[in-house]
């Protein structure tokens, strides 16, 4: 695990209209780590790794990425940085099939002209560095997948970007219990890949069997952040619940952000 | 990596069958498509040789080469609007303005050919330029509806209505304009040769064994390269038989003294289904446009120029409109305030949905879109040597298309269960 972080946000403010998602966010990643993103309905985190991933930029602030301070317009800025997000609705495409969608919005092509052997041949080699064998074929659509099946394609597109920041929302919300232990084996496994993981999460259970650090947001403002070995679930949760907004400077926590041990 | 396995229950997933062969392949997958709600063509085909038959024993002019050549010289403007429908409706849009824009498409043409009119051009020239108007004015609408966020059933309807006035102001006062450009009149009265009809059933025949060829040799090793070789006769066959069927009954059309021979605008639609097929299934713009209507939200994400997807859609609905209108007023050789024809817009669409195009976008093909337009052709053409009244045509029309989209839903619903 490298010191510097990977990602780092300083001050992020983000309002929708006259509702103020985010205010003076701060919040860091580093390579190799998994930080779990918590906090309660409306906190903001959702918003937060939006403004990551390109979708809503924010209004004001600074993203430093690999040390250097990046602006990131689009998806594609984000992309090319190596930032990949798996979203709670998957976001994919259920008409299309497997290989379409690992591929989806940046086809391999000559002359716009789809190489569809190229693209087959590149899903099935991913996901099989997955170990995902349940799903029979890769050119089934996606409406046809189980709810694991679908989870573990929208991971396997993530990954395959060779992408050095994976971001997961929500990642069990969907799953029965040994599906989600399987997934969340899976999130572990690429942060000892050397990948930055962010996680979120309203599972705490989860998030204390895979998270490194769990940094928490409320009502829009960071409250804390935690070592996971050095807190409980208890200390989180009051942090989720009353955590009063702390200027986060590294780690390790500030500590007045809850009563942790 | 080791082993994780992170795909959940379901139980076996559907798709087992790719793997068989031959007929029982076939059949496992006829079921496998049936469980999952791809009806394919199958049932429009099944259909189209039912209503052949029919009217075969009961029609008297219905068998004949010379209406086998009107009926194609009839379907053909159908199905190229018909075509622009699929794209549109593969986003989960819908266009209303077509039919009057196919109007404003030969009316263009009319007015850009006309003799001593001091703007008289080259019959192709006015052409391409009428299909280029049709085009921006689908861009125009297409903007609206992408970057204003106006929904495209309003805007097309406002489409409609502009273009349906303008025709009016145009002809109310002029009558009627003559087209005498002869290209523009080949459109729908050229005929093939009779050995050169035959010389382009080979080659639409040899089509698809190319493509098939092709998938084999630059997809080694991939899905997409497996051939069920059942499949394939039978497609071969299917396509042979349509093909060669098609000249040698046209080659066999006599009206007076003169023979007929292979419609230009029957090579016409094939061409431009072979085209849009291109576009819709091997080009990146038609996987995002298959992507933006599956998932609108997904494809933004995925970093897909969706308003660009969008707008160039409209484009294309307008430029098959103005295609397709200046294919109409060729068969008449002239516009008129009747124009454009019967319900063009409603067959059109109606074309589009019996071959399975979805309203709800994502999922339908090009081809689907010319078997609902011969579908309804012949449906129409039958009917109308039988002396079937309008009212009835209109009635039996409405219900075909009922029972289309009555058994898409059920195939939708279908493909929701097997899923998940």
């Amino acid at each position: 695990m490298s010191d510097s972080p990977l990602l780092q946000l300083r001050g992020i403010t983000k309002t929708f209209g006259s509702v103020e998602a985010l205010t003076d966010v701060d919040f860091e990643v580093r390579a190799g780590e998994v930080m779990a993103l918590v906090g309660d309905n409306g906190a903001g985190k959702s918003t937060l790794i939006k403004c990551v991933a390109g979708i809503h930029p924010p209004d004001s602030g600074q993203i430093f990425f690999e040390g250097g301070e990046v602006h990131i317009h689009g998806p594609k800025d984000a992309a090319r940085l190596g930032i990949e997000v798996v979203y709670q609705d998957l976001a994919l495409c259920d008409n299309l099939d497997v290989v379409q969608n690992m591929y989806l919005g940046r086809e391999s092509n000559r002359f716009q002209i789809l190489n569809e052997a190229a693209m087959e041949h590149t899903t099935a080699a991913t996901l099989e560095s997955l170990a995902v064998t349940t799903i029979s074929s890769i050119r089934q659509p996606v409406a046809t997948l189980s709810g694991g099946q679908r989870q573990s394609v929208a991971v396997a597109k993530a990954v395959q970007w060779n992408s050095k920041l994976v971001i997961l929302d929500e990642p069990t919300a969907a799953l029965g219990v040994a599906q989600t232990e399987q997934v969340l084996a899976l999130v572990r496994r690429l942060g000892e890949q050397g990948l930055a993981v962010v996680i979120i999460s309203h599972n705490l259970h989860d998030i204390f069997e895979t998270a490194d650090r769990i940094t928490v947001l409320r009502l829009g403002r960071t409250v804390g952040v935690f070592e996971r070995r050095a807190t409980t679930q208890q200390a989180v949760v009051e942090a989720i619940t009353y955590g009063a907004p702390v200027k986060v400077s590294g780690i390790p926590a500030a500590p007045e952000a809850g009563g942790e041990g | 990596m080791t082993s994780v396995d992170v795909a959940g229950p379901g139980g076996p997933a559907p798709g087992d069958a790719v793997e068989l062969r031959g007929i029982a392949g076939l059949y496992q997958r006829a079921l496998f498509n049936l469980r999952t709600g791809n009806l394919g063509p199958a049932p429009i085909i099944i259909g189209e040789v039912l209503v052949v038959a029919l009217f075969g024993f009961t029609a008297t002019n219905f068998f004949t080469a010379v209406n086998f050549t009107n009926l194609i010289n009839e379907m053909v403007g159908t199905a190229i609007l018909a075509y622009g429908v699929v794209f549109v409706l593969l986003l989960g849009e819908i266009d209303l303005s077509i039919g009057y824009l196919a109007g404003i498409g030969a009316l263009i043409v009319a007015e850009l050919q006309l003799p001593g009119s001091g703007h008289q051009l080259n019959g192709i020239l006015a052409m391409v330029i009428a299909i280029a108007a049709c085009a921006a004015i689908g861009g125009v609408q297409g903007s609206i509806v992408a970057f204003v966020g106006v929904p495209s059933f309003v805007v097309t309807l406002g489409g409609f209505l502009i273009w349906q006035g303008v025709i009016l102001n145009k002809l109310e006062q002029r009558g009627t304009i003559i087209i005498q450009d002869r290209w523009i009149n080949y459109t729908d009265s050229y005929a093939f040769s009779h050995f050169a009809g035959f010389l382009i059933a080979a080659i639409i025949t040899a089509l698809y064994p190319l493509s098939v060829l092709y998938k084999r040799v630059a997809a080694r090793g991939t899905e997409i390269a497996r051939v069920n070789w059942g499949a394939f006769a039978v497609k071969l066959v299917g396509i042979a038989v349509a093909s060669f069927g098609t000249v040698a009954i046209a080659n066999h059309g006599r009206v007076i003294a003169t023979s007929l021979g292979l419609p230009l605008s029957g090579v016409i639609v094939i061409f431009f289904a072979i085209l849009l097929t291109f576009l819709a299934k091997w080009t990146t713009f038609g996987r995002h446009v298959y992507a933006v209507g599956g998932n609108a939200e997904a494809a933004r994400r995925a970093g897909i120029n969706v308003p660009r997807i969008r707008v160039l859609v409209f484009m294309i609905s307008g430029a098959t409109a103005g295609l397709g209108g200046i294919i109409f007023a060729s068969q008449v050789n002239s516009v008129a305030l009747t124009f454009p024809p019967g319900n063009l817009l409603l067959n059109a669409i109606a074309s589009a949905v019996i071959g399975g195009v979805s309203l709800f976008g994502g999922r339908g093909e090009v081809r689907g879109a010319l078997l609902g337009a011969v579908l309804i052709g012949t449906l129409q053409n039958g009917l109308n040597t039988l002396n079937v009244s309008n009212g009835w045509i209109y009635i039996i029309t409405g219900l075909v298309l009922l029972g289309a989209v009555t058994l898409d839903t059920v195939a939708v619903r279908l493909q929701a269960r097997s899923g998940r």
